[in-house]
């Protein structure tokens, strides 16, 4: 009987152990320098960004990019700056979907992970912002 | 005592299997979470009461 609640404790012990790691996987890692700079980047860039979401010029693409949607919104004069700001915006967001998933040592997992962004983004953009619904078509939010 | 070893090893053989889930699959939550946290960041969305406030609401700075 003795040996037997032993065994039972060292088990138990064990499970507790196996627990402990699954609960450490059940969080993903984000908290690299990396991942510090490229949002710290975007958050600048989103300063000018902002505007362009705001009128429609710039939409959230089902894929968790950004894309220029209305050439028209925006003054022939700053049309170079937006498309710029979109190429820019795009690189530190495939750039950080990859080092999420390199940072978890996961690297098949960076579509699923730009799967779970490009979802939030729509979720948490603001009302009047447009997004591609799951067919690819431009809805405004 | 007998039927209690007998729940424990199946009590641990679903927690096992659980953490075999866990490792295989992609943690679809967590990575929501994540998701979330940076685009706060990014957005600057729930900041509200923080120090990003007084540079643009202290009267006397301007």
């Amino acid at each position: 009987m003795r040996i037997m609640s032993i065994a039972l404790c060292g088990w138990l012990a064990l499970l507790l152990l196996l627990a402990g790691n699954a609960w450490a996987q059940a969080n993903l890692e984000v908290n690299t320098p990396a991942v510090a700079v490229l949002q710290a980047s975007m958050q600048k860039r989103h300063a000018e960004l902002a505007s362009f979401y705001g009128n429609g010029a710039v939409g959230l693409t089902r894929d968790g990019f950004v894309a220029l949607r209305d050439a028209n919104a925006v003054p022939l004069a700053q049309r170079q700056q937006v498309n710029g700001l979109v190429a820019a915006e795009n690189q530190d967001r495939s750039a950080l979907y990859r080092e999420i998933a390199r940072a978890n040592g996961k690297p098949e997992w960076e579509n699923e992970i730009r799967a779970t962004f490009a979802q939030r983004w729509v979720d948490k953009a603001q009302g009047g912002w447009y997004y591609q619904n799951n067919a690819g078509a431009w809805t405004r939010k | 005592m007998r039927s209690l070893t007998v729940g424990v090893a199946l009590a641990s053989a679903l927690l096992l299997q659980g953490c075999v889930t866990i490792n295989i699959y992609f943690p679809a939550a967590a990575a929501e979470k994540a998701a979330d946290k940076i685009i706060d960041e990014v957005w600057q969305l729930k900041k509200l009461g923080e120090p990003a406030a007084p540079s643009s609401n202290t009267p006397q700075s301007r």
